[in-house]
């Protein structure tokens, strides 16, 4: 046997080797848990899955959700698309402390984001005056802390960094090529976003809205911090934790029901990331001709 | 003049990149920016075009004092080193694109954009992308986008940086019979003199910032006025002590550039040469370079090292063969100018040789050659 054909031989048993313990570590890891979750969720039958899901608390904890997701998604992308943008096509003092503090929210434990909030808005929060003072002026009733508002600040924290991190390295390839021919001729700032730098981060910022949906959706720890009222504000997470929390069998089975409608969700938008990641990959192809 | 800088300067930070930038460029000219990287050539373009601005002087375009006029209203063409064609546009699309902003109706649109296509003979491509095409091709959609609005002037950077060397020939002479056949101002930028030479009529070298020498690629090649032009424009090897040759007096300068053209190497029982041999200098061959047409010989002179060009029609010679090597002329230099230097001993004396490379000489000076 010669030396290539060797090596080829013993290339082939890394890969065997290596293949074996992804796919276990996958296995173990995920999919039965998941798989468990499912299976513990039709426990007492498909009827009493359907029940569990239709309560009041569920229904109101999948609106929150929904409601705090959206806001986030919406508010983040428009942020991240403005960041992303600032950071790379300009350069100014204090760049780079910037773009680090756009990736705390990554670093630091959500609990923590939490009960920042709580220490600015809440009773003893230093913004608490400002926000009473506002209150008064207009006569609302505005709360942030263990409020809906609160919980949608939470999620905003949490998320944010999702879309400027996807669409800043492709931005950094790029360069300013484009944009200042696009100049050169005379179109503004907007016209060269919309026509020229956009559609190269199409993409980039489909698949971080995608991740922010996700991490939106399954929050817990800041906003755990953040909201206390059952059927109010809490979200399918807590709501999840709560049933759970109570301990008796039929809850427990009704958790696993409400987590499976997370987990659904979950699977939805990852079959939308790959779908876009697919459809980008063959439109590229096409391109390249 | 079309085009005039008057004193520019351009500093970035401690980085003098255009110091004290004066010349005129006259309308219907191509004109190269030649220079090494770094001198400041890009510069001089990017300024022009008012991607950057100057820290003082003034860039007026027909007249006008353009230095506080957008980029977009200065009437210009550029065409981008990289080209900058819109990745996410098709070929169409981006000849349209300057036409679109300025508001042409979309059927004065097509037909200015299908008449770019013919004239750069890329009809059939409209809606291809950019990555769809070659090197060549993205270079003609770029000098298409830059004419599609009409300037007057036209500016480009590098433009054939991007291609491989065996159609950047092709490109040079399409790009000059374009140029001609728009009948537009054109300033391109360049580091290869082969280039400017060969497209420019009209070439400005610049070194460290400075402007060296404006002149018809002729004049830059016949008279180079700075030492540094003397020696970057050519094949040039300079040498010190060149006062060592027969016929050159010692006088006030630093140093000499010696031309392949203007030496000849010839055996030493060339018959046409029989007289000269005694003017002549012993040399040993280093290396021989195939150039297609010619051979590029490496002489050795008693540890001076030359390069000669040899024709193919003559006979043959090999590596280490000892040779006799006779020196017309010098271009001798001092602290800032250059001097033409004839070789004393040949002065007055008709030279008979056919495939002396010397042509561009022949009518001014004191020797002919027939």
């Amino acid at each position: 046997m010669n030396w290539v054909e060797e090596n080829k031989k013993k290339a082939g048993k890394t890969k065997v080797i290596l293949i074996i313990i992804s796919v276990l570590f996958v296995f173990f890891m995920l999919v039965f848990p998941l798989v468990s979750v499912i299976a513990n969720s039709l426990k007492e039958g498909f009827g009493y899955y359907i029940q569990s899901l239709n309560t009041k608390y569920v229904k109101s904890a999948l609106l929150v959700t929904l409601l705090a997701t959206v806001i986030a998604v919406i508010v983040n992308t428009f942020f991240g698309l403005l960041a992303g943008w600032l950071l790379t096509k300009f350069s100014f003092k204090g760049k780079q402390v910037l773009a680090t503090l756009i990736d705390i929210p990554f670093s630091i434990s959500p609990v923590i984001a939490g009960l920042a909030f709580i220490m600015t808005f809440g009773r003893l929060g230093w913004a608490n005056p400002i926000l009473e003072s506002i209150n008064q002026a207009l006569g609302t009733d505005i709360q942030i802390v263990f409020a809906l508002p609160g919980v949608v600040l939470a999620t905003i924290f949490v998320t944010f960094p999702f879309v400027s991190r996807e669409i800043i390295p492709v931005l950094n390839t790029q360069g300013k090529d484009e944009e200042e021919a696009a100049a050169l001729m005379g179109a503004g700032g907007f016209t060269i976003f919309r026509k020229i730098t956009f559609p190269h981060i199409k993409w980039a910022t489909i698949y971080g809205v995608i991740l922010c949906t996700a991490r939106a959706l399954g929050e817990f720890g800041a906003v755990a911090a953040l909201s206390k009222t059952r059927g109010k504000t809490f979200t399918l997470p807590l709501e999840i934790d709560a049933l759970y929390l109570a301990g008796s069998s039929d809850s427990i089975t009704a958790a696993f029901s409400v987590s499976s409608l997370l987990v659904i969700i979950a699977i939805i938008v990852l079959i939308l990331r790959n779908f876009f990641e697919h459809s980008e990959k063959v439109k590229g192809e096409k391109k390249e001709g | 003049m079309y085009v005039e800088l008057k004193g520019i300067n351009k500093n970035y930070g401690d980085y003098q990149a255009t110091k004290d930038a004066n010349f005129g460029i006259e309308k219907g000219s191509l004109v190269a920016l030649l220079g090494p990287s770094g001198s400041g050539k890009t510069t001089i373009l990017r300024m022009i075009a008012g991607l950057e601005t100057p820290d003082s002087g003034d860039i007026i375009i027909d007249g006008k004092r353009v230095n506080d006029i957008a980029p977009a209203d200065r009437g210009i063409g550029f065409v981008f080193q990289s080209y900058a064609l819109f990745r996410y546009m098709t070929v169409y699309e981006n000849i349209a694109f300057g036409l679109e902003l300025k508001k042409v109706p979309k059927a004065k649109i097509k037909e200015r954009v299908q008449e770019l296509l013919e004239l750069t003979s890329l009809k059939g491509l409209e809606d291809r992308y950019p990555n769809q095409l070659s090197g060549g091709q993205r270079q003609r959609v770029a000098f298409a986008r830059a004419l599609a609005p009409n300037p007057s002037l036209l500016l480009l950077d590098e433009p054939f940086a991007a291609i491989d060397a065996k159609v950047r020939q092709e490109l040079r002479t399409w790009l000059r019979k374009m140029i001609y056949k728009v009948g537009i101002t054109s300033i391109f930028v360049t580091h290869d003199q082969d280039e400017a030479v060969e497209v420019a009529d009209q070439i400005i070298v610049t070194n460290k910032g400075r402007i060296e020498q404006i002149g018809s690629p002729l004049d830059i090649y016949k008279n180079p006025e700075t030492p540094f032009v003397t020696e970057f424009i050519g094949q040039s090897s300079v040498i010190e002590d060149y006062h060592r040759f027969h016929g050159f007096e010692k006088g006030n300068y630093q140093g000499a550039v010696i031309r392949p053209e203007f030496v000849e190497v010839f055996k030493r029982d060339n018959r046409e040469f029989n007289n000269y041999i005694d003017l002549s200098e012993e040399g040993e061959i280093i290396d021989i370079l195939f150039r297609g047409n010619s051979l590029e010989l490496t002489v050795d002179l008693h540890g001076v090292m030359i390069t000669a060009h040899r024709s193919l029609e003559r006979r043959e010679v090999k590596v280490g063969e000892k040779v006799r090597v006779l020196i017309y002329r010098l271009f001798a230099f001092d602290e800032d100018r250059a001097y033409l230097l004839e070789n004393e001993n040949l002065k007055g004396r008709n030279i008979n040789i056919d495939n002396l490379e010397s042509y561009l000489y022949n009518e001014e000076y004191d020797f002919f050659v027939i």
